[in-house]
């Protein structure tokens, strides 16, 4: 089930002043105020250019800001130790020579976890995305969906407490990734797992979370929150309720304002 | 429909084996023709029979230089492929490294071995001048590759590795090795045919002052003498050496990289 309300309040990690200027002199990120709370599902919307795929970089420190810093809530002060967060990307970034297992059992070996202990941890996360009978399948021979399973199957088999997804799905077509979607609120509900979902996509976003950070661009900040507090589960029936009709158009509008207050987007 | 396209492959194939074959054929059957048709002599050009029967009768002697010429290309191939590939390893590890001697190797490479073979013999004894020649010759293209294996690793990979907190040996390991498999493979092949190539070179640089035996010494020897129909034995056994050299190469390739690379996929999708 989904974390209690107590620890939902309570930030796991805060972007505090991020700013972020690339060498080449580009300017990403400025003055971004941004907390993860404990157990939500946080939706970074925004145009492309907006930095927030920078902003999810920083969060997961393989990119560190030039301003402000990155708060860790106590518990998670060991965040670089392995595990404690998980990286979807774009690209389901397999590595092609090896099988299904082997590419989740990645992060586990390189945490040096015995192999008999990985190879039920690996099971495990094969079972929760639906692929336990392809473990001894090259990623080549799978659909683009199952890639990206498999790709949210080594996220999780370290059971992160931050699950980091880079506009994961972008690449799918709409009735793979209604049904990823749907997986992945179940994984979410059913791990108690911390994500933020980076996305360009109004009405995945709504769909999926509990609250929207939306971002402008020139330079990135984060523009306005917008809770989104329809109830879990949710389902087809909500994909087509009035309900989210409203929510999604309040998300647009506010959207349509963060693009006009940036740049060129 | 699929029956259809697998038949025009299964003849695609057949055709793809039969046509060098029958061009061959016309070939030699037109070599034969030319020199009955105008009475040629065998010390200007021997017939396609008077080659075949010298390879036999000279076989002792031939069969020794073939075998001598393929010792070293081997130990040429091995060493280009351990030094090409030590040497890329090493530069990715440090930058400093690369650029203090890559410089070099280019050198190596572009000087043409033949004009530095008459030096390395004025050194070194004959077999290891011969040796360092298929070396010099061989390595570079391993270590090229490699080289251009190791840099082509998925970004998104390197990123995933240090979210793990991975160690530079792990990443080397774990993942820009395997990345760079099907570079230093293709490396591989261009060597082993090089590694004759100097390994020839240097044998005919070598010259008959040479105390060697390899195949290209048999043939300057053959020339000196005017046995044409043993100039083109010798030559004939440089080409299949250098055939099967490629195609076992080619075979490593395909066995390492069929479960994963596009370049070793069938055409089955």
């Amino acid at each position: 089930m989904a974390p209690s309300a107590a620890s939902r309040g309570t930030p796991l990690v805060a972007l505090r002043g991020v700013g972020k200027t690339f060498p080449n002199g580009t300017l990403a990120l400025k003055g971004l105020d941004l907390e993860v709370r404990q157990g939500e599902f946080l939706s970074l919307l925004g145009p492309s250019g907006c930095g927030k795929s920078t902003a999810l970089r920083i969060i997961a420190g393989l990119s560190a800001p030039t301003e402000g810093k990155v708060e860790w809530g106590a518990t998670d002060t060991q965040r670089t130790k392995t595990g404690r967060v998980g990286f979807v990307f774009q690209e389901p970034t397999l590595m092609p020579w090896t099988t299904v297992f082997n590419n989740v059992r990645l992060p586990l070996k390189l945490a040096g976890v015995a192999a008999d202990t990985a190879r039920e941890r690996v099971s495990a996360a094969l079972e929760r995305v639906g692929l336990h009978n392809f473990s001894r399948v090259y990623p080549r021979e799978l659909s683009g969906g199952m890639r990206m399973r498999v790709s949210i199957a080594r996220a999780l088999v370290t059971e992160p407490a931050l699950l980091l997804m880079d506009e994961p799905f972008a690449a799918l077509d709409e009735i793979t990734r209604f049904k990823l979607n749907d997986d992945l609120l179940t994984m979410w509900h059913a791990l108690g797992t911390t994500v933020v979902f980076v996305t360009h996509s109004v009405f995945e976003s709504v769909y999926l979370s509990s609250r929207i950070a939306v971002m402008a661009a020139q330079p990135g900040r984060v523009f306005t929150e917008l809770p989104i507090d329809a109830p879990y589960p949710r389902n087809a029936d909500f994909r087509t309720s009035a309900d989210y009709a409203a929510l999604c158009r309040r998300t647009s509008d506010a959207l349509a304002r963060a693009m006009a207050a940036g740049g060129e987007p | 429909m699929s029956a259809q396209a697998s038949a025009r492959e299964r003849r695609e194939r057949a055709l793809r084996v039969a046509l060098p074959i029958i061009v061959f054929a016309l070939v030699i059957a037109m070599w034969a023709a030319a020199v009955g048709f105008w009475h040629i002599q065998p010390y200007v050009l021997p017939a396609p029979g008077v080659v075949l029967r010298t390879l036999v009768t000279d076989w002792p002697v031939l069969g020794q230089s073939l075998l001598v010429t393929l010792t070293t290309t081997i130990e040429g191939f091995v060493l280009a492929g351990l030094g090409g590939f030590g040497l890329a390893v090493l530069f990715n590890w440090s930058r400093y490294v690369e650029y203090s001697f890559y410089p070099y190797a280019v050198i190596l490479q572009v000087t043409p071995v033949i004009a530095i073979a008459p030096l390395l013999l004025v050194y070194l004894a004959q077999p290891t001048a011969v040796l360092v020649c298929a070396w010099i010759v061989a390595f570079f293209p391993v270590l090229a590759n490699t080289t251009l294996g190791l840099r082509s690793v998925d970004r998104n990979l390197v990123d995933l590795f240090a979210l793990y907190g991975a160690s530079p040996a792990r990443v080397m390991w774990d993942l820009k090795l395997p990345a760079a498999l099907p570079y230093v493979l293709g490396g591989l092949r261009i060597a082993g045919g090089l590694a004759l190539v100097g390994a020839v070179a240097a044998e005919i640089a070598a010259g008959s002052g040479g105390a060697g035996s390899g195949l290209a010494f048999r043939i300057m020897e053959a020339q000196y003498r005017l046995n044409i129909p043993r100039m083109f034995a010798a030559l004939l056994l440089l080409s299949v050496a250098g055939l099967v050299i490629f195609y076992l190469l080619a075979l490593v390739n395909y066995l390492a990289l069929r479960r994963w690379h596009e370049s070793a996929l069938d055409g089955e999708r």
